[in-house]
């Protein structure tokens, strides 16, 4: 099967050689519609918007304690979303983060409570566990691609897919993930508790308990920004996402570099499993639907992002923001569900501008092609 | 394992497990048919599970408006419709990525499904069983085939006339062409962009009409995971199928068969684990996209953006 290719400029913000003030036009109008409408299914059922607006500043920042909580909560999301960009870049196109978050909690927490040994050493050990179990999950997508040409978008699709029952089956087994403690009333279907000592610690800043967690997850962003920006390794790593053909004649072992590419955006979700469980921004044991759509909010954030690891960080911190305020939103009569409404309007509106200066730019370079001028930006904007 | 071919054996002769196997077919069909001409004019349209859901929801919609099943039908071909619009024209007229748009549209339909029926009381919907005499009396498939909520027997005619469309209609070769060699479609005058939304508008309206099934004929209410990913299933089916309708339908079959497999084992009394059930039919589409990818060709184009003038 031939490949499928995505075109990296439109997934990634070809930055558009357009005016700056119509692509701030754009971006103010297209944000306007996406709360405008956003305000107005609130007010359907009957909600204020300021009110539901209140509840979610309250809480995701203004409660006692709430900023933390929303850095804790933002460093799984980040640490997915980091390694889906490296993938985007390469032309990959992981959708499958949110079992491969999953994957990574279970084997995080099967380390978790058998390992022995002084608290740093568990923890280290675990969230390489976590890694090592997401990357296994997208590495059979990986193997896929490079054995049979399969896309990943479906394989990996799929394999969330399966990761469901499977979590469900190592619930029901002791020597796997479920809780070995008989005595425990509720002790079916759920993992065991890890002992305190498992568990990230937490950074005190002004009365907010911030986990430890979300410094990983922005040392492992500025790792791999370097990475991409800065070494041979990401300058192949964009080669092939722009043309895999050209990286091949190039040099670049395109089949081995997706497979890796693939396996390491599974090991960043695997080890934002590994974060969540071991962290402050989930259960301390797994339960089912542990995974919580992290994986898919990460995926977001990191399609919003446009390839930008910088642009990762204040994205996970709005969708940390709408997480954590969404708890509050009890108070107002709005259902909570508003915020993925939110989330997903805000994603589509983020879509439109570069898109649409993409296709002025073409449309603009297309017609100067035919009155011979070779520059493709016509001067005299319209 | 020796239970689960003890089940299958004695399942195999009730005429429930293919009453069951013949519903969760129908809906797979009624995806994957509008999938497969997507696909055809050259979209990897993944937004099909968000356009199943908006089916499902303005189903109940509609019939609660109107306590009519038709209406709920109608509702639901727009709400499809609608879905597929935003997709097409974000994806083929301001060329944003497409599996990008299709993500962003299964969470905004999942959350505004999801956010309305918790926020609005919605009742049951169901449309009224229509039984064809004689034919209603064949042993072990009567039932499953001929007395059936009316929304069901839709998949008869849909079925031909997606094919007609495709291979008999001059919009069905120039919807082919521009999924598989874009550049020259485009030379010879035909609006590449154009037709490939207009195939995704036909999977949106196929899709919507399975979400009014799905509710109407199946389930009889809503809930948010009444889709549940099925729609990643017809995806799966239409490569299982190696983009032929014929090859499509065998694959929603087989897709289908599994998950009443899966349903009737438990509910018959074999204790079979549930996890090898329900994550069959998924191993079962990751073998068949394994096994069929290669042999088979793809439209050449497909998920590759079409810009006038680039590569």
């Amino acid at each position: 099967m031939a490949q499928i290719r995505t075109r990296p400029g439109v997934l990634m913000g070809r930055t558009a050689s357009g005016d700056l003030g119509i692509t701030a036009v754009l971006y103010v109008v297209s944000l306007g519609v996406a709360l405008a409408i956003s305000a107005g299914l609130v007010a359907m059922v009957g909600g204020s918007a300021s009110a539901v607006f209140g509840a979610l500043l309250d809480g995701s920042l203004r409660s006692p304690g709430a900023w933390g909580l929303t850095l804790t909560t933002a460093a799984p999301l980040l640490l997915v979303a980091v390694g889906t960009i490296v993938a985007t870049r390469g032309g990959l196109v992981n959708i499958g983060q949110e079992g491969q978050v999953l994957m990574g909690a279970c084997f995080a927490g099967y380390l978790a409570v058998r390992l022995g040994g002084p608290g740093w050493f568990v923890i280290t050990m675990s969230l390489l566990f976590g890694a090592l179990g997401g990357g296994l999950w997208a590495g059979i997508a990986a193997a896929l691609r490079s054995w049979r040409d399969v896309p990943e978008v479906l394989t990996t699709l799929l394999l969330t897919f399966i990761s469901f029952p499977l979590m469900t089956y190592g619930l029901r087994q002791q020597w796997l993930i479920a809780d070995r403690d008989t005595e425990r009333v509720n002790q079916i279907n759920s993992g065991e508790q890890l002992p305190a000592s498992a568990k990230l610690p937490d950074l005190r800043v002004f009365g907010n308990a911030i986990d430890s967690g979300f410094l990983i997850a922005l040392v492992l962003a500025f790792v791999l920004a370097v990475l991409v920006g800065r070494s041979v390794l990401g300058a192949r790593i964009d080669m092939l996402g722009f043309n895999p053909r050209a990286a091949q004649r190039f040099g670049v072992a395109a089949k081995p570099l997706s497979a890796v590419v693939l396996v390491g955006s599974g090991a960043t979700a695997g080890a934002a499993g590994a974060v969540l469980l071991t962290g402050g921004a989930a259960s301390d044991r797994l339960v089912f639907g542990f995974a919580g759509n992290f994986g898919w909010d990460g995926l977001l954030v990191a399609l919003l992002a446009r390839g930008r690891i910088a642009y990762a960080i204040p994205m996970a911190f709005v969708f940390a923001m709408l997480r954590t305020g969404s708890s509050f939103l009890a108070s107002t009569g709005v259902d909570r569900k508003m915020t993925d409404v939110v989330q997903a309007l805000l994603v589509l509106a983020l879509l439109v501008p570069p898109a649409v200066i993409f296709v002025r730019n073409r449309r603009r370079s297309l017609r100067s092609d035919e009155v011979g001028v070779s520059t493709p930006t016509a001067a005299g904007a319209a | 394992m020796s239970e689960l071919l003890d089940a299958i054996g004695t399942l195999a002769g009730s005429d429930a497990l293919y009453t069951s196997a013949f519903q969760l077919t129908v809906l797979l069909v009624f995806a994957a048919s509008g999938e497969w001409v997507a696909e055809k004019a050259g979209t990897l349209n993944i937004s099909i599970e968000g356009m199943l859901l908006a089916g499902a929801f303005g189903s109940v919609v509609g019939h609660e408006w109107t306590g009519s099943a038709i209406v709920g039908l109608v509702v639901a071909a727009w709400a499809g419709v609608s879905v597929a619009s935003i997709q097409a024209n974000l994806s083929h007229r301001l060329t944003a990525n497409q599996f990008v748009v299709g993500l962003a549209l299964n969470v905004l339909v999942l959350g505004l499904a999801a956010f309305f029926a918790n926020s609005f009381d919605i009742g049951p919907a169901t449309a009224a069983v229509v039984r064809i005499p004689v034919l209603q009396d064949l042993p072990l498939v009567g039932t499953a085939l001929f007395a059936r909520p009316w929304p069901a027997y839709l998949v008869y005619p849909l079925v031909p006339a997606l094919w007609w469309l495709v291979y008999r209609t001059r919009w069905g070769l120039e919807a082919r062409s521009v999924g598989e060699d874009p550049q020259a479609a485009d030379v010879s005058g035909i609006d590449v962009n154009e037709r490939r939304r207009q195939a995704i508008y036909v999977t949106g309206l196929t899709c919507g009409i399975g979400g009014a099934f799905l509710v109407l004929a199946q389930v009889g209410s809503f809930q948010t995971s009444i889709v549940n990913g099925r729609g990643f299933v017809a995806l799966a089916a239409v490569i299982f199928g190696g983009w032929t309708l014929r090859g499509t339908i065998l694959g929603c079959g087989i897709f289908g068969f599994l998950e009443a497999l899966a349903f009737a084992i438990p509910a018959n009394g074999y204790s079979v684990d549930p996890v090898i059930l329900s994550s069959t039919r998924y191993v079962v589409a990751l073998l068949a996209v394994l096994i069929f990818a290669t042999r088979v060709r793809q439209p050449r184009a497909l998920a590759q953006p079409f810009v006038r003038g680039l590569t």
